[in-house]
């Protein structure tokens, strides 16, 4: 018991974060569904910005009725991305190959994470061409649509993130999207006055407020007025971690099953 | 059982199994397994379906966590360091899962860099290990586009990758014609001298061309432990002996 392995492991729980991750987003690139997500996606943003959102109408330089859209088009959108993280492996069994490297749990639900973000990142450059137009159309405020689009990106790690989880929870890639739909749904629509009015009503004001602390609404709206609150941003870290630790978590039960 | 009795000048135990038990839904599928095998010795692990080879393959490789008992591959025990036991660790699962939308190199790439070897390193295994898996001529083609046959010599090149003092391979030619089988057995001798080889099969006409020493398990268990042509003799031939043995066993199972 004797000689030492030929290659030592990598250290720390993250080892295999960035093989996972280059894995991940090839199989994004190499497969259609990057390629659909994006252009659905950004023809989904279009119409909702300039019809919907009335873009022309309101006559001003910004990008508030694009921002708005945001939260909505990630409940539906960003569980799609992630739907296959983990479902994928169980199904391709692939899932058995993987718990025998020398990887860490969270390495690895980070690396399928960040490549996730990472299309979702791609989504949001390929918005830049609005952020130009307003920019010809008048005089805006370069500084707070870059804030806002950098909350977008954490809001969206969000989403990704309970994608991930219950990813790894579900036994489908169908059953993981519907699931991931209603939480995300549920965490978005909290901020909605209507929902806050009907909880003040029936629980007072204090579980109103608590609830909206909650919501995704609450924190992204502050960004769309151009507004950077510290909190928002170490809410949708704490989210992020939060769901991710579950997602290693229960991939972890999963592989005992 | 356990070490078959060897003597111990063949060098180091590189894999030992003590008393490895789990069980599913109250049942026992590993029922105190133990083992040991040196550099050199390619043990066939055989046993009717439900036997627990697969669970036993699972435990040793990380995936299940035993219930009790443990296995330790290069003195590092599973349940207490499990990376660095896997680090030691090539593994060819049942039915050789693979990523479709990867080409053989991307997929030898990625285990390279799950295990942790540099650039260099990785290039020049991914090199050696398609040349001992003989898959060079299938290197362009996405593996989803694969022959079975192609796939399970990818997934035994995977198990290769960075050179691992221990490899588990769970029905390494199953789906090869038979010049396949013959190379996937001449390349597992060529390994052997300096490596510890568990195999899981069916085939039981393959076990002697393949392996040093025979283990038969039958419900968790152990039934026999020796070496091929010593079981075959005692027993009447392998077949024989593998369906007598469990035979025996599942009669005296209360």
């Amino acid at each position: 018991m004797m000689d030492a392995p030929v290659f030592p492991p990598l250290p720390g729980a993250l080892a295999g974060l960035g093989a996972v991750y280059r894995r991940e987003l090839n199989a994004y690139v190499t497969t259609p569904l990057a390629y659909v997500f994006l252009s659905v996606f950004l023809v989904a943003l279009g119409v909702f910005t300039w019809e919907a959102g009335a873009f022309f109408s309101l006559g001003r330089a910004d990008l508030a009725a694009f921002f708005a859209w945001h939260p909505w088009l990630y409940v539906v959108f960003l569980p799609a991305l992630a739907m296959r993280l983990w479902a994928d492996e169980r199904a391709g069994g692939t899932a058995e190959l993987l718990f025998s490297l020398p990887l860490g749990l969270p390495g690895i639900a980070l690396g399928k994470l960040f490549a996730a973000w990472t299309v979702a990142a791609g989504a949001l450059v390929l918005t830049l061409p609005m952020w130009i137009t307003v920019n010809y159309l008048g005089e805006a405020d370069n500084a707070a649509i870059a804030l806002a689009y950098g909350m977008s990106f954490l809001m969206a790690g969000a989403y990704l993130s309970v994608g991930l989880a219950l990813s790894a929870l579900a036994r489908s890639q169908v059953t993981a999207f519907v699931l991931s739909v209603l939480v995300a749904f549920v965490f978005t629509s909290a901020g909605l006055p209507i929902v806050l009015s009907g909880v003040a009503d029936l629980f007072g004001t204090g579980v109103a407020e608590a609830i909206a602390r909650l919501s995704f609404l609450t924190h992204f709206e502050a960004a769309q007025r151009g507004v950077l609150e510290l909190r928002s941003v170490l809410f949708f870290a704490g989210f992020t971690a939060l769901w991710v630790s579950l997602s290693a978590l229960w991939a972890g039960q999963a592989r005992e099953a | 059982m356990g070490d078959s009795g060897d003597n111990t000048d063949r060098g180091p135990v590189m894999l030992e199994l003590a008393r490895l038990a789990k069980r599913f839904g109250g049942r026992p599928a590993v029922d105190g397994i133990s083992l040991a095998l040196r550099r050199g010795d390619v043990l066939g692990f055989l046993g009717p379906n439900g036997a627990g080879k697969s669970t036993t393959m699972r435990m040793i490789a990380g995936v299940l966590t035993p219930d009790s008992g443990d296995a330790r591959i290069m003195g590092h025990s599973i349940t207490e360091n499990r990376r660095a036991a896997q680090a030691a660790l090539g593994y060819l699962p049942e039915g050789a899962p693979l990523y479709n939308e990867m080409t053989p190199p991307e997929f030898l790439r990625f285990l390279a860099e799950a295990r942790g070897l540099g650039r260099a390193a990785r290039e020049a295994a991914v090199e050696r290990v398609t040349a001992d898996a003989r898959i060079g001529a299938v290197t362009g083609k996405l593996i989803g586009e694969l022959s079975k046959g192609y796939r399970r010599r990818v997934g035994l090149a995977g198990a290769l990758i960075g050179d691992p003092p221990v490899l588990l391979l769970d029905e390494p030619t199953d789906g090869l014609d038979p010049n396949q089988k013959r190379a996937v057995r001449a390349l597992i001798a060529r390994m052997a001298e300096g490596k510890a080889i568990l195999i899981t099969t069916h085939t039981l006409e393959e076990v002697p061309a393949m392996c040093t020493r025979v283990v038969i398990a039958h419900q968790g268990r152990i039934v026999a432990d020796d070496v091929p042509e010593a079981l075959a003799a005692r027993e009447g031939g392998l077949e024989r002996a593998f369906a007598d043995l469990t035979y025996r066993a599942e009669a005296l199972t209360p």
